[in-house]
């Protein structure tokens, strides 16, 4: 497979204080799925921040290849928390990134809208956000992203806040806007149970400057079954490396 | 329908005790005209054509320094809020002008445009223009930093990008606090400015007291009532439409 992402040295700092990440070096194939992990305030939302654009890197380079092409952006990050646009409906919400693409109002709207069906909320179109379940919100925020037909697409912890049946039902949703789209994939969680069920990398951050850790390849057939005996060891593999990374790290 | 019914009742009480005051030699009906004698009044001011001409100047007034006045407050409002050296650059020039009272600026619009239509649109557009400044100011600083991200994430970046995806939606419900805190200043802003002799209903009010035809008077305070009501309500069906979106 190619190379989407190249990066390289990579080095996150806040003001002048000591970065928080450094040396991170890692390439992401296109159309893969990787996963981020590791303690709390490793640094991994601010890798994505730094990917997205939204911050600065201290050191180091991001190389993407890409063009930029009418209608398309090569970077789209799903957040957190919805964030949508109370003002706007829900298809205005999801044409936003599309906005200053060059394509006419009339081609963001229909693409806008078939990128709501493509997410199951076509219905959905002329709600106003207060409207929609916490579910519903996510589904938009991801369906945002999706529509500006991006290479490769950041999410940070974007089910972390949902009940675990909604969570589940999304993480299916996911796998198959993936495999529909064959968009190339970052996604950081906490979750490991989440990382393992969706990626087939997950990366380990851990340290002070935080840097990868681990890289474990998750070559489990798909689809996967949680309550199985691959699926549980290979959970517990990282979870293991994961606590080990956290007590050297209690020992510095 | 209680609430309703309660309400008309009160209305009903006031006017009655009002009727009764001056009927029954509590006070001389100088002091207080009994509301009895206000239509007969009204009509005569509307025959002589007094009420319908300084009704419109005085709407003249209203609408130019309104629209001036919340205009130019918003404008600045917002574009002090975006650019952190505009702020500070300001910040004792509004110390210094926010507390002088619209009325001490009469002086100076009479010297400035003489007994004029601009001299009392002037007035107006003072009346209402910091009511307008602040509440801009404080609805663009409250936006949501996490929205002003989203926009840094799709690629709108640029200020005046941000200012209509994001600040002016953003903030619209703030300002339009603002505008109908306004729109009520500005009606007193405008007998305020007409007090001195621009045409008008504050000019009819300053000749009907001096003749101390006091139920003339009171015919122009209920115009002005009534006048504000309307165009209260009228900003109340603009704003929820503005803002459908809130739940």
């Amino acid at each position: 497979m190619a190379t989407l992402v190249d990066i390289k040295d990579l080095a996150i700092a806040y003001g002048k204080a000591p970065p928080v990440l450094a040396g991170f070096t890692a390439a992401l194939e296109r159309g893969s799925f990787t996963a981020v992990v590791g303690p709390s305030g490793v640094g991994k939302s601010t890798l994505l921040r730094v990917l997205s654009g939204l911050t600065a890197p201290a050191a180091g380079t991001v190389d993407m290849p890409m063009q930029p092409e009418k209608g398309r952006r090569p970077v789209a990050l799903v957040f957190q928390e919805a964030r949508l646009l109370p003002w706007r409906r829900v298809l205005e919400n999801v044409s936003f990134g599309l906005e200053g693409t060059g394509l006419s109002k009339v081609e963001r709207t229909a693409r806008a809208q078939e990128t709501l069906d493509l997410v199951g909320l076509g219905q959905m179109a002329g709600r106003w956000p207060h409207q929609l379940s916490g579910g519903q919100r996510q589904r938009i925020n991801l369906a945002r992203a999706l529509s500006v037909r991006p290479d490769l697409l950041l999410l940070d912890e974007p089910f972390s806040a949902l009940d675990a049946i909604t969570r589940q039902s999304l993480q299916d949703e996911l796998l198959r806007l993936w495999h529909e789209t064959r968009t190339t994939m970052l996604f950081v969680t906490h979750d490991l149970d989440e990382a393992v069920y969706l990626a087939d990398r997950v990366v380990l951050l851990g340290g002070k400057p935080a840097g990868i850790v681990r890289d474990f390849p998750v070559d489990l057939a798909r689809p996967r079954e949680r309550d199985t005996a691959n699926f549980s060891d290979a959970v517990r593999e990282i979870r293991a490396a994961l606590s080990e990374s956290v007590n050297d790290g209690a020992g510095i | 329908m209680h609430r309703t019914l309660l309400a008309a009742l009160g209305l009903i009480a006031f006017v009655l005790l009002w009727e009764a005051a001056p009927r029954f030699g509590f006070v001389s009906p100088l002091f207080v005209p009994p509301p009895s004698g206000l239509p007969s009044a009204f009509l005569r001011e509307i025959q002589a054509g007094y009420w319908v001409s300084a009704v419109l100047a005085s709407l003249r007034h209203y609408a130019l320094g309104l629209a001036l006045g919340t205009g130019l407050g918003v404008a600045l409002g917002i574009a002090t809020a975006l650019y952190d050296g505009l702020d500070a650059a300001l910040s004792w020039v509004v110390r210094l002008l926010r507390p002088v009272p619209g009325l001490a600026w009469v002086p100076f619009a009479i010297v400035w445009f003489g007994i004029s239509e601009t001299a009392a649109t002037f007035i107006i557009i003072i009346g209402v223009f910091w009511i307008n400044f602040y509440a801009a100011y404080g609805a663009a600083k409250a936006v949501d930093k996490d929205l002003l991200e989203v926009a840094d994430a799709f690629g709108h970046r640029g200020t005046l990008a941000k200012l209509f995806k994001i600040v002016l939606p953003g903030s619209t419900a703030g300002i339009l606090a603002g505008a109908r805190t306004g729109l009520g200043q500005a009606w007193m802003a405008v007998v305020a400015a007409e007090l001195f002799g621009v045409p008008g209903l504050g000019q009819r009010m300053m000749q009907a007291s001096s003749l101390l035809a006091t139920e003339v008077v009171v015919v122009y305070m209920i115009t002005i009532a009534a006048l504000y009501g309307l165009t209260d309500a009228l900003f109340v069906q603009l704003r929820d439409r503005l803002l459908r979106w809130q739940r």
